[in-house]
């Protein structure tokens, strides 16, 4: 295990300075998110617009630096996708994350895909995967218009 | 006492953990085990084993007097009046839950109160939400202060005739608070309350007295107290057991059963029901008699010295702010460290062998009064050393150094 693989600079600046963190004024879609384990909280705020298209998203909560840079990261890579690559997007950081440590979206850029990469030292830290994945089901929730919280205990 | 001679007791501390040594400081959720009390499990599944109770051949007969052997030394371990008054679970969070469900179904009726205060862990306060549920009950929190201690004269006030119970902890296991249960108890007693203490964790490290401290149910996790996962103990008076109704129902705890009515079976095998864990009930007498060995005097001036030594040395830690401040603490140590979430603080720690817990510690209402969403927490066991606080002290600096603090 390597701490620096998992605390990465950009993990460590994100964490601090999230991007996209606050709620807009002006959204479409919402999800509410919890880590019972550790009380690790997160709301999302997606607007979508006429076409189907992420013009806003943004983020509320607290949580390790994990999370939060997850969070951010995540706000950043998916906001002017369209929502079919969106969702796209998440299935395959959490296919990343959980099986192949690779990212497969041909809609990343390569400095996108270093950055969502960057995510993937999380997978030698079994306990602290869930702080990764949080706010990508929440996305994932918001999308599909789930109406309950998303729970990590009750996805694997 | 020879505190490396203690350690050497236990088999654990020659593992490496991530390469390094061994630093374990998480005993407030669970001890290391000493090698009496492994060597005990593995020869009575090796040579002993038999259920208790329900056979007459010599391998029962024998396993029956060891299980009793472990419950006549809880009797002398907390000073009960009688082995009838020790009754075996499968951990505390049980023995409260007998408690709760047994008293709750005969005494608690609409709109009574239970008191119990904020420091409790969840396992003091959810088996009594179940009567809120079932039973309309109305649950009071005693308020603490900022340090984490009981305002008494608030607790005080909040007994009125309504209050039916009061369920509290001996010992927080997040501002390691030593409550000043005996004067609770005597307030109580004053109005003729009864009153149950959660000895989690306050068995593996103070003097536990149920005669003297008068209370009327003491529960116990003997995974705590240096002994096997599986088994609790709940201590009650004598008088409540027998008045109380039964609690789990089968095998073992009745008397006769009839197809039209059945009777029960005489303390403390009423509230046994079941096959119990029976190797670990005889093991954990190594545990207690591991305890006996050192005596408890000596247990509370290695760990108070070792709190002190911790505290001073981890206040002077630039950003590390240490949770709760009560006037009497034991080597539970909770603590923050402004910029970096608990849980990265764990992580990064762990990688230097250093075992501690990050999370809420099943308190939320405590961090909730505490405005904290979770805390790291090192807690502290006789097998701990100076050493162990001093490579603690360097792994959080280590976790300042990658989250660029000063």
């Amino acid at each position: 295990m390597d701490l620096k693989q998992l605390y990465q600079d950009i993990i460590l600046e994100h964490g601090k300075s999230p991007r996209n963190f606050g709620k807009s004024e002006k959204y479409t879609h919402e999800a509410k998110g919890y880590n019972p384990l550790c009380g690790d909280k997160v709301q999302i705020f997606l607007n979508l617009n006429k076409d189907k298209k992420v013009e806003d998203l943004t983020f509320e909560g607290s949580g390790c630096a994990i999370s939060m840079a997850s969070t951010s990261i995540m706000t950043e890579l998916v906001k002017g996708k369209s929502l079919e690559i969106a969702k796209k997007i998440v299935l395959d950081f959490l296919d990343m994350i959980k099986n192949t440590q690779q990212i497969k979206s041909e809609e990343l850029d390569e400095d996108q895909k270093i950055k969502i990469m960057s995510l993937s030292g999380v997978k030698q830290y079994p306990m602290r995967v869930k702080c990764a994945t949080l706010a990508w089901h929440t996305l994932n929730s918001a999308m599909l218009e789930k109406k309950e919280e998303v729970n990590t205990e009750a996805f694997d | 006492m020879d505190i490396n001679e203690v350690k050497s007791q236990f088999p654990i501390f020659s593992k490496k953990i991530n390469g390094k040594q061994l630093v374990y400081l998480d005993s407030s959720n669970s001890a290391q085990k000493p090698a009496s009390v492994i060597k005990k499990l593995d020869n009575f599944y090796k040579n002993e084993f038999s259920n208790i109770g329900r056979s007459i051949h010599a391998l029962s007969v024998n396993a029956t007097n060891k299980f009793e052997e472990t419950r006549s030394n809880v009797k002398k371990f907390i000073n009960a009046s009688s082995k009838d008054e020790i009754i075996f679970t499968k951990n505390a969070t049980e023995s409260i839950n007998l408690v709760a469900s047994t008293f709750g179904q005969k005494y608690i009726k609409k709109g009574d109160e239970i008191l119990i205060t904020e420091l409790e862990h969840h396992s003091n306060y959810v088996p009594w939400h179940y009567l809120r549920v079932n039973k309309g009950a109305v649950i009071k929190f005693a308020p603490i202060n900022d340090d984490g201690d009981i305002l008494i004269d608030k607790f005080k006030k909040l007994i009125n005739s309504k209050t039916k119970i009061i369920a509290l902890t001996h010992l927080s296991n997040v501002t390691g608070t030593i409550v000043p249960i005996k004067e609770i108890i005597e307030i109580a007693k004053k109005k003729d309350i009864p009153v149950l203490v959660d000895g989690c964790q306050s068995a593996p490290h103070i003097k536990i007295d149920v005669r003297d401290l008068d209370c009327d149910f003491y529960a116990i996790s003997c995974h705590k107290v240096y002994g096997p996962t599986g088994v609790g103990v709940l201590y009650a008076k004598k008088k409540w057991l027998e008045k109380l109704p039964p609690y789990i129902g089968g095998g073992g705890m009745i008397s006769e059963v009839k197809k039209d009515k059945v009777t029960y079976a005489p303390l403390p095998e009423k509230y046994e029901a079941g096959t119990m864990p029976t190797a670990e009930v005889v093991a954990f007498n190594e545990s207690i008699k591991f305890m006996q060995s050192i005596g408890i005097e000596n247990i509370i001036k290695h760990e108070s010295e070792l709190t002190n030594y911790a505290l001073e040395k981890m206040r002077k830690i630039n950003s590390v702010n240490i949770v709760g401040n009560p006037k009497n603490k034991a080597g539970v140590i909770s603590f923050t460290i402004k910029g970096i979430h608990p849980h990265d603080i764990s992580t990064i720690v762990d990688e230097e062998g250093v075992a501690i817990r990050a999370g809420h510690h099943c308190c939320q209402i405590l961090h909730e009064r505490l405005n904290l969403s979770a805390t790291a927490r090192a807690s502290i066991g006789i097998y701990n050393t100076t050493e162990d606080i001093d490579i603690l002290c360097k792994a959080i600096e280590n976790c300042k150094k990658i989250f660029g603090l000063k």
